[in-house]
């Protein structure tokens, strides 16, 4: 046999305690504090959010009527005589967004069944980063991008009679499509590819071609998850503040929902009253708590519902 | 009875085999290293395996045979309470280990892992060099070694490894073969300087001749170590085992499908006058 | 018989499919199409002030010598605030994903509201994040409109991407590796800080990159902490007041002056160029060392 010296009984520990009862680990301890602490951060921060917005806003629902505020048509807090209606910048959100989920959602989609069903992996590994790419441009770019160049295009081809203003709620639509594409993009074809093969070998069996299995097939197969998607993308364009800032314009007084025509958000609200326009402390300052809590409340649910039809597609799936 | 046996294949080692043939069959014997007594484990609600009965004995090879299924893997792993790590995975009953009852309170499944060592049915490398797999238990046991060095050349010689690999000690363990991978881990499982080695169908991913070699160097191992493995391969329980366990799969009254021990003797009591009709069905081949 | 052969071998051609198809793949060119035109643009627009005024010099007043400004203390400041970010976020973010991946049971209760809890916040708007900052960590805290505010709230921004991606490396070293660390009586702990995490460095550094040029680029939340004006010293310390890049560009795109509004573009350039390498070498990084097993 070798030539080793190898106890089979463990060799001893240096204190008295019974082996089995293990030594006293402080650094395991001390690791697991620590990491519970990483985690409660993102706890506290949900938590800080919400404590930084209700104080503010339960102080301006003193003065304002939630009715008021919900059903007002002008909004002008800086006025000498302020109306606190939402309704303008809740329009103007709206509008945008809808101009960018029109463009995201046909491109997305179109993209993600490209990439799922049309390419090989080496393509699709080729063209995913170039998606990628165009998801990490700053916003404050295609904000700029949108206003210089997008502007002078839509002017020139505009057909109507009446010209776009220079700030309009199209471009900045425009350049938030494509902004949020590469999120409706890559959800939805992720939801694409995880639909079993099975399926598509089925419908192929008997004598689809690719068209019709990717239409009727893969994609009410994968309805959930592209649901999810555009839900996705549709909290992104609420919640997106320089597009609007710079190309869509920051103040709007009344309702406006020609999309040619500048009004701000809710979000490019915040940002200009944030950004100096209101003496600290004062009154009109919290409104863009109040406004913060109303963005903060559609993007949640959105989020919400988005998670949810996550977790409902995997469940089917995976 | 041992001619029958070395019909099916010789022994690597007559000596210790002779050995094994004086224990007596039945009844604990004083040298027993690990008691299951009335062992059931549990995933969640649903009780995988029911009342096992076993007992390890001190340097000898203890096989677990069976189909798929029938919980062998399972009882192997409540031997060092790897199943701690199974979300929802509970053991009852009593699993001894040289008198400690292994799942009591103040236990250190830590501790226990140090003295119950295991080696797994894939070759499961560390990415790093040769060298700092074999070293990395006695580095995280906080083992007191006058040089690490030497504990890696033992334990790489036990292992039958060291002369294929002392001159790239630095070179990453995944370029080794298959074969050599399990011997590192083994070699890596002894660095430790366990009591008890536990393998878990250790040849099933290697090829015929890595097999006599991890099978040989078990033999060897024996003389030092107590070592419990499970295999889904009759001949090699039959050639390296002095005692077999068999278990295998039923179907209880609700429809669930459970692991149980049916049969544990000595290997050729086992594998030539089995008492239950059950083993004897599995050994012939007679079995599902 | 030969009417079936001559149509199994004939390859008829669908006009519709064929369409579909075009269709499709103009789908993925719009994406790109823009992508290409806008750095067309901003590469047209900046390429004359393209050159080392704009890194040697401090920004000058929108009324005198455009000719020799620059976007030095933005980009001193962007250095500084990111820095401090990855300092701050890095270390939570990862630790956050490890005990998630390693420690938590994700069945309890309180493990759950946590995930949940980070996938909302990954889809919180970053002004939000903003309006964080400037009620609780300026004002409450008292930090102030400093470069530490700035880290601060941009690392809860970008938090939740970290954390995420850093799970998924995490989740994908397989649990052989551990068992094997666990069987030689290693502590959970040690499997995860000697075993792990170095496999999962890969993914964890892409991930890390990916959400740090996020917060490289992120403007809104800084709109409200008081990185507006036109600073013209560089930042020298934590509690110093900052610009940043992507702050000065908006200043200097909504100059009247063609002037400012030109080296605003020649800014854009810049942090486009930046961005760029940073996602080219985490790409790089998930293709080259990603997916060992």
């Amino acid at each position: 046999m070798t030539a080793i010296q190898t106890t089979s009984k463990p060799p001893a520990t240096r204190d008295t305690r019974p082996w089995w009862r293990g030594r006293p680990r402080p650094g395991e301890r001390g690791a697991e504090a620590l990491l519970v602490l990483a985690a409660a951060v993102s706890i506290a921060t949900t938590g800080s959010i919400v404590v930084a917005l209700t104080g503010p806003t339960v102080e301006f629902f003193q003065r304002v009527g939630v009715t008021e505020f919900l059903t007002g048509t002008e909004w002008s807090p800086l006025f000498r005589d302020p109306e606190y209606g939402i309704l303008p910048l809740l329009v103007a959100t709206l509008t945008v967004t809808g101009v960018a989920i029109g463009i995201a959602v046909p491109l997305g989609i179109g993209s993600a069944m490209y990439l799922s069903e049309y390419t090989r992996a080496g393509t699709r590994k080729a063209l995913k980063p170039i998606l990628e790419v165009l998801a990490g441009v700053p916003t404050v770019v295609y904000g700029a991008f949108a206003l210089f160049a997008l502007g002078p295009l839509v002017r020139e081809v505009w057909p109507g009679r009446e010209q776009p203003a220079f700030q309009n709620m199209l471009i900045a639509g425009i350049a938030m499509g494509v902004m949020i594409l590469p999120t409706v993009a890559s959800l939805a074809e992720d939801a694409m590819s995880a639909v079993p093969r099975s399926l598509r070998e089925g419908a192929y069996a008997l004598a689809s071609s690719r068209m019709q299995v990717s239409i009727r097939v893969v994609v009410p197969a994968a309805m959930s998850g592209i649901v999810a998607a555009v839900v996705l993308g549709l909290s992104r364009a609420i919640g997106e503040t320089m597009i609007v800032t710079v190309a869509a314009g920051s103040t709007s007084n009344h309702v406006e929902w020609n999309p040619i025509q500048g009004a701000a958000t809710m979000t490019a609200y915040i940002a200009g009253a944030g950004a100096g326009d209101l003496p600290v402390d004062s009154f009109d300052y919290r409104t863009i708590f109040a406004v913060g809590a109303v963005l903060f409340g559609f993007t949640f649910l959105l989020n919400a519902l988005s998670i949810r039809m996550v977790r409902r597609f995997r469940e089917v799936y995976e | 009875m041992t001619e029958t046996t070395m019909d099916l294949a010789p022994p690597p080692n007559a000596e210790v085999r002779a050995a094994a043939d004086r224990i007596p069959g039945g009844g604990p014997p004083a040298d027993s290293v690990l008691e299951l007594r009335d062992v059931n484990v549990y995933y969640g609600d649903y009780r995988a395996v029911r009342n096992v009965e076993l007992t390890i004995t001190e340097h000898r090879i203890t096989a677990m045979i069976g189909p798929s299924g029938c919980g062998k893997s399972t009882v192997l792993r409540t031997l060092n309470r790897m199943n701690d790590l199974i979300p929802g995975a509970r053991v009852t009953g009593g699993v001894r280990y040289r008198g400690h009852d292994l799942y009591a309170r103040d236990v250190d499944p830590i501790e226990v892992r140090r003295r119950i060592g295991m080696v797994f049915q894939k070759p499961n490398p560390f990415p790093k060099s040769i060298y700092d797999n074999v070293a990395y238990g006695p580095r995280v046991t906080g083992m007191k070694v006058s040089d690490l060095d030497e504990v890696v050349a033992e334990a790489l010689t036990g292992a039958a490894l060291w002369d294929e690999v002392k001159d790239k000690l630095r070179q990453s363990a995944l370029t080794l073969s298959g074969g050599q991978q399990q011997r590192l881990c083994i070699a890596r499982t002894i660095a430790v300087r366990p009591d008890v080695i536990l393998m878990d169908e250790p040849c099933s991913a290697l090829d015929p001749i890595a097999t006599a070699r991890i099978e040989s160097l078990m033999v060897d191992l024996a003389t030092r170590y107590t070592i419990v493995i499970v295999t889904h391969n009759m001949q090699q329980a039959a050639r390296v085992s002095h005692r077999t366990a068999f278990f295998t799969a039923e179907v209880d009254e609700h429809g669930e499908r459970y692991g149980k021990l049916v049969e544990f003797d000595q290997t050729e009591k086992i594998f030539t006058n089995p008492a239950r009709k059950q083993t004897e069905d599995y050994i012939a081949g007679r079995f599902g | 018989m030969t009417e079936v052969a001559t149509s199994l071998t004939r390859r008829r051609f669908r006009p519709g499919e064929a369409a579909f198809r075009l269709a499709l793949q103009l789908c993925l060119l719009v994406g790109f199409g823009f992508l290409v035109f806008l750095i067309g643009y901003a590469v047209h627009r900046g390429w004359n002030r393209l050159d080392p005024r704009l890194w040697e010099n401090m920004p000058s007043g929108i009324r005198s010598r455009a000719d020799v400004a620059g976007v030095q203390s933005a980009l001193t400041g962007t250095l500084w605030v990111i820095t401090l970010t990855a300092l701050i976020c890095l270390p939570t973010g990862i630790l956050s994903a490890i005990y998630l991946e390693e420690y938590a049971d994700t069945t309890r209760w309180y493990n759950r509201l946590l995930e949940l809890n980070i996938q909302n916040l990954a889809g919180v708007p970053s002004i939000v994040f903003g309006i964080l900052g400037l009620g609780i960590v300026a004002r409450a805290l008292g930090l102030g409109f400093t470069v530490i505010t700035a880290a601060i709230v941009l690392s809860l921004l970008v938090l939740p991407v970290v954390i995420i991606a850093s799970r998924e490396a995490i989740r994908a070293v397989p649990q052989s590796i551990r068992q094997g660390s666990y069987a030689l009586g290693a502590t959970r702990w040690q499997t995860t800080w000697r075993q792990v995490l170095p496999a999962a460095v890969p993914g964890i550094a892409t991930g890390s990159i990916l959400a740090l040029s996020r917060a490289i680029g992120e403007a809104a939340p800084l709109l409200l902490l008081g990185a507006v004006s036109f600073i013209k010293f560089n930042p020298d310390g934590i509690d110093s007041a900052y610009a940043v890049l992507p702050i000065q560009i908006y200043n200097l795109i909504r100059s009247p002056h063609a002037e400012f509004q030109e080296i605003g573009w020649a800014a854009i350039v810049l942090l486009l160029a930046v961005l760029l390498v940073l996602n080219s070498v985490a790409i790089v990084i998930r293709n080259r060392f990603g997916k060992r097993w």
